[in-house]
């Protein structure tokens, strides 16, 4: 939070410098008092009478109240003046508008604009203001990648938003933070920006339905066949489910169980066997599949570039 | 009738249990805090061994939920408000000389009700059912937000645990509140104005005022969620079109006024220990009655602070922040009254001034860090990140089981008529500082590279496990002050030193009758001229009332 790349962030970092300063000099002279008060009226053990009982003084009592008024009240501005300039409600103009849904326990994100689902990695364009409209199908989750800009809830039954803005290429790290369950700790997130090009070529992917490729194994059948379909969706394939991450581009991303592992053969084959080898009490039930069952199943989510 | 034989075990037990006396019960809720706050302590422990390392797996995820839900409520209700009550208890009627409580019975109702409460709160360890309907205590969390807490999402027994105990533990410290507020309104001894009372028993006077206002609402919304559990009412149901964000408010309406509610007490042991140790009498004492209960005031108008991240509107958030900013005023009083106290004394530094002056350093910091909160583009960084559990720590570890510690080593000579012991205590403090500040530190920084709060395992690469690493650490070197602690109260029990009534040279009432006091407390009702009518014994040529 230190380190923003973001115009929603930037200035949040800049009220941190601010207020580290005031806080630091009310710091040294409170403890520079206290220190001085032990170092030097600490008791030598020969004294004979008590020291000089000092009841109080109104002057010096008026101005340990009013100083930290006056500064309190000029932090209480610059507190207000920030709430209102970030203004998080309020859609930056030209702004990308994304759809952030909160699940136990993993993102959706729907470009519904574009006509685009996809879980857990968000694709911006660099430069681009983002405008994401917090939603949660369950409990309350918080949306919040620190570099980006700060958090807020997602929560039942309301509508909530925050915008940033991506200024340099990268991958940035977030992840829910208001405790949601069993599984809190690994609902990560990951925010990829790329440049205008790259973000169109993705784009232009994502709106594709599922590639046809064939597969050895039967792969299809069977996902058709087992309960997949009740919970995730595969454009043009089945879109009965929902519950579950869309899977249509599942290969696009680089992570699966909420960025928590690395999107390979090895780990989807694990995850399928039994998604709590990964993530420990999540929702996706063991389905107790067969080896036959797996290694079709995998054939077949490699298919889904 | 048979002739039941004399038998001294059973004959103790009895007189505990059917015991009115309140410094009787109230040694007993205090021994009840402390076992809880071992216990609780334990829970802490286990959080930090999982949490040493990235991706580490010695709690299940379930069962680091329900540790963090149960050490902070347990710290909250069985450690925090027991101790507070139970010193309450012990000292406000010594210190106004009065002869017992206003309601003796209700007292000793109000501690069964509390401590089996508590009991029925660890119950669900054996008998409840967390979130994913596995065997285990609570663990949504000791703030319960709504809709995690409804059927759906937390269908097992262990969050009705958590709803019953704390109602039943609540009516308890409702009850003793009101025996306080009574008690000190309507018992002070003769020439005892409000004026003149020692600063600990207006503290308590604020602080029992604050739990009659607060915890009412924190029952009622205990009983609507019961409803919403076990009949199918629809407060906090989001699937039936409920708004969760009332839990919220509801309740940080309770738990933000709460969080006074625990430190008020902290501020009430230090402003007898530091005026006493530093051989001054208190300095500005009408001001620090005015910052306490303007701070009573201010605590109950700023509960949405807790709540800047759900999408409050600007005009909200600006109020709540305000308002929050504003506490900061007589609390920054406060600590420089006591630094003003110690200016220019005769400052001994005996155990019970280590801790208080261990208090006075770090809560100023935990203060300071409180203030960062308050900034609310600020707090959208870092609420709910590690940060908060580090400032609030250092506001309750450092600032108020420090105080804890300091009115125990004060008063411990009073209660039991034994010193502890010197060096024993030394070393616990030295251990507990060093291990405060290396655990609770690098929790702040752990907040600002990004660690959300609640979480039972982080990634590495992060920039997280040198952190959490010297967290760990730090609790280590922690269980090492406790050690020295224990060691210390059973040693001085058997063979420490005779303390004698009075062995402080202090000022209040409650050092002018025996140590322990006997059940009667003061063989003649005592009658006051000023705030420290010891003072004015020992210096008839220069008493107090001629300058108050």
């Amino acid at each position: 939070m230190f380190d923003p790349v973001s115009p929603a962030a930037t200035p949040i970092r800049d009220l941190f410098m601010l207020v580290f300063a005031v806080i630091g000099i009310i710091f040294v002279v409170t403890e520079g008092a206290l220190i001085w008060s032990i170092v030097r009226y600490r008791a030598t053990g020969d004294e004979t009478t008590e020291p000089p009982q000092i009841y109080g003084s109104n002057p010096i009592e008026l101005a340990w109240t009013v100083i930290p008024i006056i500064i309190v009240f000029t932090l209480f501005l610059v507190t207000t003046r920030t709430i209102y300039s970030l203004d998080m409600e309020e859609a930056p103009e030209g702004a990308l508008r994304v759809k952030a849904t909160g699940h136990q326990w993993w993102w959706e994100f729907a470009y519904e604009d574009l006509g685009i689902t996809t879980a857990g990695e968000l694709h911006v364009p660099k430069g681009v203001p983002v405008f994401v409209e917090l939603r949660s199908a369950d409990v309350i989750h918080s949306f919040w990648v620190p570099r980006l800009a700060g958090k807020i809830d997602c929560v039942p039954n309301r509508e909530n938003h925050l915008w940033f803005q991506a200024d340099e290429i990268g991958t940035w790290y977030g992840q829910c933070a208001e405790f949601c369950g069993t599984q809190h700790a690994k609902m990560l997130i990951r925010v990829v920006s790329e440049n205008e090009n790259e973000f169109n070529t993705w784009v232009a992917k994502q709106q594709e339905h599922a590639q046809e490729t064939p597969t050895k194994l039967g792969g299809k059948e069977t996902f058709l066949a087992l309960a997949c379909v009740n919970c995730h969706n595969v454009q043009g394939v089945s879109m009965e489910g929902g519950f579950g991450p869309d899977l249509t581009h599942l290969m696009s991303r680089k992570t699966i169980a909420s960025g928590v592992a690395e999107n390979t053969a090895d780990n989807l084959r694990a995850w399928l066997q039994n998604p709590d080898n990964i993530k420990e009490g999540a929702l996706m039930p063991n389905m107790m599949l067969t080896d036959t069952q797996l290694d079709a199943l995998v054939e077949y989510l490699q298919t889904l570039k | 009738m048979t002739n039941v034989p004399y038998n001294p075990l059973s004959s103790k037990i009895h007189e505990w249990v059917v015991t009115v006396d309140h410094k009787k019960l109230g040694v007993m809720y205090m021994v009840t805090g402390i076992v809880y706050l071992v216990v609780a302590g334990c829970e802490a422990l286990m959080m930090r061994w999982q949490l040493a390392v990235p991706n580490n797996d010695i709690l299940s995820p379930d069962t680091f939920n329900a540790f963090f839900t149960m050490h902070g409520t347990t710290m909250v209700f069985l450690v925090g408000m027991p101790i507070l009550l139970g010193a309450a208890n012990y000292f406000v009627p010594l210190m106004i000389g009065a002869r017992d409580m206003a309601f003796p019975r209700l007292n000793a109702f109000g501690f069964w009700l509390f401590f089996f409460g508590s009991l029925l709160l660890y119950f669900s360890f054996l008998g409840g059912q967390g979130l994913t309907g596995e065997e285990g205590a609570p663990d949504v969390g000791w703030f319960a937000y709504a809709p995690l807490t409804s059927t759906t999402f937390s269908p097992g027994s262990a969050t009705d645990y958590w709803v019953i105990s704390l109602f039943v533990a609540g009516l308890g410290s409702i009850m003793t509140a009101i025996n306080l507020v009574a008690t000190i309104l309507t018992m002070r001894c003769e020439g005892m104005t409000l004026m003149k009372m020692p600063l600990f028993a207006w503290m308590m006077l604020v602080d029992a005022g604050l739990i009659l206002i607060v915890l009412p609402p924190l029952a009622a919304i205990q009983i609507m969620l019961l409803l919403d559990r076990q009949f199918g009412a629809h407060f906090f149901d989001a699937q039936a079109g409920a708004d969760p964000l009332i839990w919220q408010h509801l309740f940080w309406f309770f738990g933000h006024p709460e969080v006074y509610i625990l430190i008020i007490p902290g501020f009430a042991y230090i402003s007898e220990v530091i005026p006493v140790f530093s051989r001054k009498v208190l300095f500005g004492y009408p001001l620090m009655v005015a910052a306490t209960v303007s701070i009573g005031f201010i605590s109950l108008g700023v509960w949405a602070h807790h709540m800047f991240a759900v999408g409050l509107s600007p005009a909200v958030l600006a109020y709540f922040s305000g308002a929050t900013f504003l506490v900061g005023v007589p609390t920054a009083m406060k600590i420089f009254n006591w630094i003003a106290t110690m200016w220019g004394g005769h400052i001994r530094f005996d155990t019970p001034m280590l801790f208080a002056t261990g208090f006075v350093s770090m809560f100023v910091l935990g203060g300071m860090t409180g203030i960062m909160l308050a900034v609310v583009p600020m707090d959208w960084q870092l609420t709910d990140t590690y940060f908060v559990v580090g400032h609030f720590h250092w506001v309750l570890f450092g600032g108020l089981l420090f105080a804890i510690f300091s009115g125990f080593y004060y008063w411990f000579p009073k209660v039991t008529g034994k010193m502890l012991n010197e060096t024993l205590g030394k070393w616990q403090f030295w251990f507990l500082f060093v291990g405060f500040l290396l655990t609770f530190g690098p929790m702040h920084m752990a907040g600002f590279e990004g660690m959300p709060r609640r979480i039972y395992t982080f990634l590495p690469d992060r920039g997280l496990e040198l952190w959490n690493m010297l967290s760990s650490v730090g609790a280590a070197v922690q269980v090492f002050g406790f050690l020295f602690f224990v060691l210390n109260v059973f040693w001085s029990l058997l063979k420490g030193k005779d303390a004698g009534d009075d062995p402080w040279d202090a000022w209040t009432l409650e050092w002018s009758t025996t140590s322990p006091p006997p059940p009667w407390n003061f063989a003649e009702t005592p009658s006051v001229l000023s705030r420290r009518p010891l003072w004015d014994l020992k210096h008839p040529d220069d008493p107090d009332w001629k300058y108050e």
